[in-house]
């Protein structure tokens, strides 16, 4: 004779160990991105690495990934989630590919898509741990989008996630213009990315510039900015301090 | 067509490799009042005539708006032309939607085959009973396409579909060639000079018919009836004397072939 015992979970939002397949909190993150549109497309940077909380443990990850033939997404936030976000998107491109009908997905489409997706998971209290940027050029328009893991979603010229929004987006409201040759959006991008190595604990010294116009995408090869270590403030960095503290 | 064994069933093929419920269907789509599609580049216009029960009574409508830039005009069973209209409007708005764009016109239509290939292989149901003539937009300008209730679908620069519409297509096909530089006017005077053979005679009146465009800059919407009595005025009163004489003898080679052409006492009350 067999018989179940019934396991009474209990309430899930109550209990902690109800309901594990949830996600509660994100074990390896990206730090920032920063988009820009440019004269020609848009410009994404981030850097390679992944951290497991305060450990720098993954050095070679790419944030960056060219969707379809117009689109561009980065993303920061749980790595994992990312690459389950890309599953669904190569699902998505590949049936709209099979169609071969003349149409295609442009980047508009893919943002309004994965608004839906982040904002129908969050209202499951399942959320996908992430901020994605999503950029692209289809038939001359220059599109330039952000969705966050609650479902936030709208469009803009610059675009930054974590941290890149209090330190970045400040450099590019001043400096941002429509008429941004390729060099000179690169150098702003990489102004912008040379101060969260600075300030962003979880940032490394060896980032990916991605490029997308008409003709389509282009993922730089890693490399690192040159930074400068010798201001006076570095040298003793607790001399003007009193006390134990 | 004659009744025969092998007809009863949609699912049953008949020893030469036919389904006769589904040709049933298709005869359907005959009896129901003319439709007209034709397009251009960058325009599709869809046509209709109105036709009532009884004076009595008001005329069905033929012709639905499924979303901005698209529209599809029916013949055969109304009650079934009216469903197939909100699966479309409905898979048209789920897409735009998700995807905040409009849904190519070529998907909606392999989508809306598909639904009705599914009735022509279950017993437990029966085909649509009605033709659809879909006009709409997608990314490489304006397309025409009729879904049959056999699940297949055709994309056409112009057609006509429901009694008497062999009339129509025998001028569709003189002039079609040219569509698809025409302009926006030429294209909607062609569509009522089309509706104008379907009625055999009959005085044109802009009553009788109904009138749609899309377009690339342009939302589907109706034509009023003051716009398309102006355009009626302008060949009503110059008949086309040796055009008249052509048709004369087509019409009469093409009647007896045509189901419904003799006269509408013979269609029944649901379809129109």
């Amino acid at each position: 004779m067999t018989f179940t015992i019934p396991i009474d979970n209990g309430d899930a939002l109550k209990n902690a160990e109800a309901d594990s397949q949830r996600t509660l909190y994100p074990y390896v993150t990206g730090t920032s991105i920063v988009a820009i549109k440019y004269k020609d497309g848009v410009l994404m940077a981030s850097d390679m690495g992944g951290s497991y909380g305060s450990t720098l443990r993954y050095k070679n990850i790419e944030r960056v990934k060219a969707i379809g033939k117009h689109s561009l997404l980065g993303a920061s936030g749980e790595i994992s989630d990312f690459q389950e976000i890309l599953r669904y998107l190569d699902e998505l491109v590949l049936n709209d590919n099979m169609w071969d009908d003349g149409n295609s997905l442009g980047p508009k489409e893919v943002h309004n898509y994965l608004t839906r997706v982040m904002y129908n998971r969050r209202n499951k209290f399942n959320p996908l741990w992430n901020t994605l940027v999503l950029g692209g050029v289809k038939n001359g328009e220059i599109y330039l989008g952000m969705v966050s893991m609650i479902g936030v979603s709208f469009e803009d010229n610059h675009v930054a996630t974590g941290f890149g929004n209090h330190l970045a987006r400040p450099i590019l409201r001043d400096e941002w213009r429509a008429d941004l040759s390729f060099e000179d959006g690169v150098k702003l991008l990489e102004k912008c990315m040379r101060v969260l190595l600075y300030r962003d604990r979880s940032a490394i010294n060896k980032l990916q510039i991605a490029k997308i116009t008409e003709e389509g995408v282009t993922v730089s090869q890693p490399y690192s900015l040159k930074t400068f270590w010798e201001f006076q403030a570095f040298h003793n960095p607790t001399a003007g301090a009193q006390g134990s503290w | 067509m004659f009744r025969n064994q092998y007809d009863t069933d949609v699912t049953t093929w008949s020893p030469t490799g036919r389904l006769f419920q589904v040709e049933y269907a298709m005869e359907a789509v005959k009896q129901g009042s003319a439709a007209i599609g034709l397009r251009s580049r960058s325009h599709v216009v869809l046509a209709s005539v109105n036709k009532a029960q009884s004076e009595l009574s008001s005329h069905q409508r033929k012709i639905f708006k499924v979303d901005d830039h698209i529209g599809v005009a029916i013949a055969g069973l109304t009650a079934d032309g009216r469903v197939l209209s909100r699966y479309m409007r409905s898979e048209s708005i789920n897409h735009s939607f998700t995807y905040e764009s409009p849904l190519p016109v070529g998907r909606l239509v392999v989508r809306l085959a598909d639904k009705a290939q599914v009735c022509t292989q279950r017993s437990w149901k029966r085909p649509y009973g009605v033709g659809l003539l879909v006009g709409g937009l997608d990314e490489s300008g304006a397309h025409l396409y009729y879904n049959c209730p056999s699940g297949n679908y055709f994309e056409y620069q112009a057609f006509a579909i429901g009694s008497r519409s062999q009339a129509a297509k025998t001028y569709l096909e003189r002039r079609f060639k040219s569509f698809n530089e025409s302009s926006r006017e030429d294209l909607i005077k062609d569509a009522i000079l089309a509706i104008r053979e379907t009625l055999q005679g009959e005085t044109l009146k802009s009553s009788l018919c109904t009138v749609s465009v899309l377009g690339v800059d342009e939302p589907f919407h109706f034509l009023d009836q003051e716009s398309i009595q102006k355009v009626i005025d302008t060949f009503e009163k110059v008949p086309e004397e040796e055009e008249d004489g052509g048709e004369a003898e087509a019409e009469a080679a093409a009647a007896p072939a045509e189901q419904g052409g003799a006269g509408d006492q013979d269609v029944a009350p649901m379809e129109m």
